[in-house]
C-alpha cells in the first residue's frame, strides 16, 4: 500500500481511539452538531422546494392585478372600470375578479371563496378544495352549507373536490358561481374585487401600470414580477423564526469555535506532549487533529443533509409546517417536489465543516509546536 | 476490520447516500412536475395570485395582495398575532413603496 496512505491510514486508526476514549464528550458534540445541520440543510431543502413550486404555480397569475384604496384601505372596483382599461393599447383581456374570505365558525375555519364564470360553474353547486373536505369530511354529492351576510342559509352541492396535489394552491378554495358569491357575501352588482389584466407583451407590464394609474389614481396595481418576487423572498433570512434559526446555528458554531480556539483541555495537551516525545512530528500531531475534526464534522454534516432530505421531503417537514400551520384550521400537506441544490449545500458544508476543522487545528498547532515537557507539565 | 476503514466505508456510503438522493430527487421530480402542471392548468382561469401556505391572517394566505402594514397594523409596535406572520415577509413591493 502506498506509504502516505498507511500513514494517513494509521493516524484516523488513532484519531479514532482518541475519539472513543472520550466518547460521552464526542457523541454529544456530534449530535448537537448533527441537529444544526439538519435544521439549516432542512431549512434550504423545504425554502428551495418551495420557491420552484411557486415558481411554476405562479406562472399563470395575472400580468397586472388592479386594486382599488380607499382611505388607504383596498376597496371594491367598480367593473365599469374594465372598459376603460381594455381600451388602453397592448391590453388583451380585462377580467373582474370576485374572491374573498368566509369564516366558518362551526369549526372556526378561513376560506377563500372564489367565483368562476366558466360555464361548469352552475348555480347552488361548489368545487371545493381538498382542505376544506377534510376539515368538514364532505364527499361529493354532499351539501355544504354557509350562511350569507344576511344571515339565510345557503346550501352548495359539492360538485367536485380538488386532488391533494393542488393544496398549495387551493386547500380552503371554494368555487362558485357568480350569483351564488353575490348572494352570500350580500356583493354589490357592478363591483368586483379586483381586476386581472392580461398584456399582450410583457416588456409593456409597466408602462401600462403608469397608465392605469394615470386613468384611476386611486388604483394600485400589482405586476407579475412582484407577486413572483413576493414568493421568490419568501422566507426572508430576515423574517422572524428564519433569523432566530440562522441565528441558534450561528451561535452554536460560535460556541464549537470558541471551546476549540481558546485552548485544548489539559489531558489534550498531556496527549500531545506524549506524543512529541515518543517521536511525533508535529506534522503528524497536526494531522492527527485535522481528521479528529474531519471525523466530527463530516459524520455530522453527511448525516445531517440526509436526515433534513427525510424530514422535507418524506415526512413533509413537520417542524417547519407546524409554525406555518399556527392557528389554521384548514392547511396544505407539504409534499414538496424534492429539489437539491448543490451550491447550496457547498455553500452549507463551507460553513460548518471548514471553520470546525480550522478551529481544532490552529490551537493543537499551538501546542504542537512547545517542548513537549513544557506540554505535559501545563 | 481496522477501524479506520469503518469509518471510510461508513463515509463512502453516506456520500452514496447523498448521490442517490440527489438521483431521486432527480428522478421523481419529471413526474411530479407533470402533475403540478395538470393542477395550475386545471385552476388557470381563476388565475391565482397566491400559494395556500397558511390560512390563518389574510396578509400570509396572501401575501402579493396585502395591504400596506398589514402586519402589525392594530397599533404600533403591536406583537405579531399570528405564528405564520413571524415566518412569512411582507412583499417586496410593499416594503419598497414605503
Amino acid at each position: 500500500m502506498n506509504r502516505s496512505l498507511e500513514r494517513h491510514l494509521n493516524i484516523l486508526e488513532f484519531t479514532l481511539s482518541s475519539l472513543s476514549r472520550r466518547k460521552a464528550k464526542n457523541l454529544s458534540l456530534l449530535t448537537i452538531y448533527l441537529l444544526v445541520v439538519f435544521i439549516l440543510a432542512s431549512l434550504v431543502f423545504f425554502v428551495t422546494a418551495l420557491k420552484r413550486e411557486a415558481g411554476i404555480i405562479l406562472q399563470d397569475a395575472p400580468d397586472i392585478v388592479v386594486q382599488r384604496l380607499v382611505a388607504g384601505r383596498q376597496d371594491l372596483v367598480p367593473a365599469s372600470y374594465a372598459g376603460e382599461i381594455g381600451a388602453i393599447r397592448g391590453v388583451t383581456a380585462v377580467r373582474p375578479r370576485l374572491w374573498g374570505y368566509y369564516y366558518d365558525g362551526l369549526i372556526g375555519a378561513n376560506y377563500t371563496v372564489m367565483a368562476s364564470d366558466e360555464a361548469t360553474a352552475s348555480s347552488d353547486r361548489a368545487t371545493i378544495g381538498s382542505g376544506i373536505a377534510k376539515a368538514r369530511n364532505l364527499a361529493v354529492g354532499d351539501l355544504l352549507p354557509l350562511i350569507t351576510y344576511q344571515k339565510a342559509p345557503l346550501m352548495l352541492e359539492i360538485s367536485t373536490i380538488l386532488p391533494a396535489g393542488s393544496d398549495l394552491m387551493a386547500a380552503d378554495l371554494i368555487v362558485v358561481a357568480p350569483g351564488d358569491f353575490r348572494t352570500l357575501f350580500n356583493f354589490p352588482v357592478g363591483q368586483a374585487t379586483d381586476l386581472a389584466i392580461s398584456v399582450r407583451n410583457p416588456k409593456e407590464i409597466g408602462t401600462i401600470a403608469a397608465k392605469i394609474v394615470e386613468l384611476f389614481p386611486e388604483s394600485r396595481p400589482v405586476l407579475k414580477n412582484e407577486i413572483l418576487r413576493t414568493y421568490q423572498s419568501l422566507f426572508d433570512w430576515r423574517g422572524g423564526m428564519t433569523i432566530v434559526i440562522l441565528a441558534s446555528a450561528l451561535l452554536s458554531f460560535i460556541i464549537f469555535a470558541w471551546d476549540k480556539a481558546t485552548g485544548l483541555s489539559a489531558e489534550e495537551r498531556r496527549e500531545i506532549g506524549i506524543l512529541k516525545s515518543i517521536g511525533w512530528e508535529t506534522g503528524d500531531v497536526l494531522l492527527l487533529k485535522f481528521w479528529e475534526g474531519i471525523v466530527i464534522s463530516l459524520t455530522a454534516f453527511l448525516l445531517g443533509v440526509i436526515l433534513a432530505y427525510g424530514h422535507v421531503f418524506f415526512l413533509s417537514a413537520p417542524i417547519f409546517t407546524q409554525a406555518l400551520k399556527g392557528w389554521s384550521i384548514i392547511y396544505p400537506r407539504f409534499q414538496l417536489i424534492p429539489v437539491v441544490d448543490a451550491l447550496q449545500l457547498s455553500v452549507l458544508f463551507f460553513l460548518t465543516v471548514v471553520p470546525y476543522t480550522t478551529a481544532t487545528v490552529v490551537p493543537c498547532w499551538r501546542a504542537a509546536t512547545t517542548d513537549p515537557d513544557a506540554a505535559m507539565r501545563s | 476490520m481496522r477501524r479506520s476503514l469503518q469509518f471510510l466505508l461508513f463515509t463512502a456510503f453516506s456520500l452514496a447516500l447523498c448521490a442517490l438522493l440527489s438521483l431521486h430527487a432527480r428522478s421523481v421530480r419529471a413526474a411530479a412536475d407533470a402533475e403540478l402542471k395538470g393542477q395550475v392548468a386545471r385552476l388557470k382561469n381563476l388565475q391565482l395570485t397566491d400559494l395556500c401556505l397558511t390560512t390563518e391572517a389574510r396578509y400570509t394566505r396572501h401575501p402579493a395582495l396585502a395591504d400596506r402594514h398589514a402586519a402589525y397594523q392594530d397599533h404600533p409596535l403591536a406583537l405579531e398575532h399570528f405564528p405564520s406572520g413571524s415566518l412569512i415577509m411582507p412583499s417586496p413591493h410593499l416594503r419598497d413603496a414605503q
